[in-house]
């Protein structure tokens, strides 16, 4: 039998490279066209041109000229951040509440907000309207930021909860004989073992909230306070539809998300508490 | 530094568990005191007692003569090291020693150099800058030391810091420990279920029993003259042998099952309460290493076993026997696998590495009679006075 080591491009035929390539371009290709066809000139959006060419700067201007893209931006950015900040600060000190601190009930809650986590936005969206115009609250940030807390809380709850019963308890004794206090503890010791939690609830909310489209367009309708998703929705006319302009929209859309991953994927990933104990 | 005394301390759990009955235990400045028992007997539960990690039920607990039961972890100026190391992984070894002084606000210079002369002692001045994750295990054991060291604390606690670590490494730290204990001079209080570690490395020893103190005393009174049944059980390995015995008229003698053992005068005068114990039955304790192999001609008095496991150690054979007589288990002295190993009648005798003795043989050992050690079968107290 031949046992030769392959050499040169030979070494990567093989079936893990092979399905992983293909893999990778079934996922990859549909980007791929977004953002090759974001750069053609609007003309030949649509077209079977593989590379854009000329490339093409027409669609993001018309975007952002065109369109209110730049004020759409804006406003999927803070109500994202708010909320992203918001179900974190919440979420720790609950997750924290959840999974260290002697407390009555918390099975219960833990299965109510797990419940609560599944339910379709679209059964409560009409009541939700109703409370929202009662409450003259209809076309402001925080019509969507207080609906986006509520629903995305449980999930970042059950996450951080989690973290937190992960890190050994003799740690925070030990934080608590070296002299820390409570918040002490939390800031110093707890926080910095719960970061991949952290870094996981957050992504989740920030790309929820982010794409999140039925809310959105119900709650906060008005041009000046309209998020990507349904700005983009919106671009175009009764009679024409203007792809490259969409797509454009569509990239810069996507690049706050992807940059994130991209930053954090270490944090998400790793396990941080390495080391902490006998392990 | 300080003292610190522990007066009826009780814990009750809120399930209504009686963790620690009626503790009191003294504790002098610079003392290496071990805490030792079978698993829930309360002894890490003491031990949270003193470091405020847990509130006392009853009972005063006094450090540096100060009461203490209300003062938080911190007020009781303690430090301790536990079982798992519990150390900041997102820290590095000097952030993790320079952690307590920190929040002492002591300024950087100072704490820099305390932090590094606790490097000093421990042999962790290389790895300062590194992650616990990029430790080994017994290098996160000195970290864990090191923490605790930082602070000149006025009190000591562990909680079975070596449990950890492999046998060689264990053997290794237990004299480090010791020696870091008596360089820094702190009263220390040591948890540990490993009889071996509380022998070696207790100035003196404190046996727990569900909750209930059995006995306190040096490691070498707890070996020679135990206070009881379990204590007897409990310290030494192999485990001392204890049989059911009855006492015969005028307590001439022993009869041990079908064997009758002869006592002379010296264990009568020495006991003198034994001879009350005539015609009553008692339970006898024989350590492995007081059943030498009879020479020939032996005209002391004698045991025999049939011998059905021999276990060579190279410095001496470990002889496992059986003889016709009850063998007493101490209730909790042995965990439960260990207890059922025990065969009816077995016992243990360390005899020399050159003994020709095979398994199956018929064996007389020679008894150190003096040695031997008595027992009330009702209450497990030992016979002496």
């Amino acid at each position: 039998m031949r046992n030769r080591k392959r050499t040169g491009w030979h070494r990567f035929i093989n079936g893990v490279t092979i399905s992983t390539t293909v893999t990778v371009i079934f996922i990859l290709l549909p980007l791929y066209w977004l953002i090759a066809s974001s750069f053609k000139s609007p003309n030949d959006v649509g077209t079977t041109q593989l590379f854009p060419s000329p490339i093409s700067g027409a669609n993001y201007s018309n975007a952002f000229v065109g369109y209110d893209f730049g004020i759409y931006f804006r406003n999927s950015l803070v109500v994202t951040l708010v909320t992203t900040a918001l179900v974190l600060i919440l979420g720790t000190l609950a997750g924290y509440a959840l999974g260290r601190l002697p407390m009555r009930g918390k099975f219960t809650t833990m299965v109510t907000l797990l419940i609560i986590s599944v339910f379709p936005e679209v059964a409560v969206i009409a009541p939700l309207y109703l409370l929202e115009r009662d409450l003259n609250l209809l076309n402001s940030y925080p019509a969507l930021i207080l609906p986006y807390t509520a629903f995305f809380l449980p999930f970042a709850i059950w996450i951080l909860r989690n973290y937190m019963l992960g890190i050994p308890k003799e740690m925070e004794e030990t934080g608590r004989i070296d002299g820390a206090g409570p918040l002490r503890t939390v800031w110093s010791i707890v926080l910095p073992q719960a970061l991949p939690g952290l870094f996981t609830a957050g992504i989740f909310t920030f790309t929820a909230c982010w794409t999140e489209f039925l809310m959105a367009l119900t709650f906060d309708n008005s041009n000046n306070f309209r998020t990507i998703p349904v700005g983009i929705a919106d671009f175009g006319g009764n009679f024409q539809v203007p792809y490259g302009t969409i797509f454009a929209a569509s990239v810069v859309a996507v690049v706050p998300i992807g940059l994130l991953v991209f930053i954090f994927r270490k944090f998400v990933v790793s396990g941080l508490t390495s080391g902490a104990v006998k392990g | 530094m300080a003292t610190v005394s522990l007066d009826k301390l009780n814990k009750v759990y809120e399930n209504g568990f009686h963790a620690v009955k009626d503790l009191s235990v003294d504790i002098a400045d610079g003392e290496f005191m071990v805490l030792v028992g079978p698993s829930g007997c309360g002894k890490t539960t003491a031990l949270r007692m003193i470091a405020g990690l847990e509130d006392i039920t009853s009972g005063v607990l006094r450090i540096g003569g100060k009461e203490a039961n209300d003062e938080t972890p911190k007020e009781r100026d303690i430090a301790m090291v536990f079982q798992n190391y519990a150390l900041y992984p997102h820290m590095t070894v000097a952030e993790n020693i320079g952690f307590a002084l920190k929040l002492r606000k002591l300024p950087k210079n100072e704490l820099d150099a305390k932090v590094k002369e606790a490097a000093d002692i421990l042999g962790l001045t290389d790895w300062l800058d590194r992650k616990p994750g990029q430790l080994s295990g017994g290098q996160r054991q000195r970290v864990a030391m090191g923490r605790a060291i930082v602070r000149s604390p006025s009190v000591f606690l562990m909680d079975e810091p070596l449990s950890n670590l492999d046998a060689k490494l264990r053997v290794q730290m237990r004299a480090e420990v010791q020696r870091i204990q008596r360089r820094i001079g702190v009263a220390t209080v040591y948890v540990t279920h490993d009889q071996v570690e509380a022998m070696t490395m207790g100035d003196r020893v404190t046996v727990l029993r569900a909750g209930v103190l059995q006995q306190v005393d040096t490691p070498q009174n707890l070996y020679d003259y135990p206070d009881n049944v379990f204590v007897a059980a409990f310290i030494g390995s192999p485990a001392q042998n204890l049989y059911d015995a009855a006492v015969t008229e005028g307590a001439r003698s022993i009869k041990l099952g079908s064997q009758e053992i002869p006592l002379p005068d010296a264990v009568r005068t020495k006991r003198p309460a034994l001879v009350s114990y005539a015609g009553k039955d008692v339970v006898v304790g024989m350590r492995p290493e007081h059943l030498p192999a009879a020479k020939p001609g032996e005209t002391g008095p004698t045991l025999v076993g049939d011998v059905n496991l021999i276990e060579a150690l190279g410095s001496e054979l470990v002889v496992h026997f059986t003889i016709d007589a009850n063998r007493v288990i101490a209730e909790g002295a042995l965990d439960k696998d260990e207890a059922e190993a025990v065969g009816k009648g077995e016992g243990v005798a360390r005899v020399e590495a050159k003994t020709p003795v095979k398994v199956g043989d018929r064996m007389t050992f020679g008894i150190d009679i003096e040695d031997m050690q008595f027992f009330d079968t009702q209450t497990g107290l030992a016979i002496r006075g």
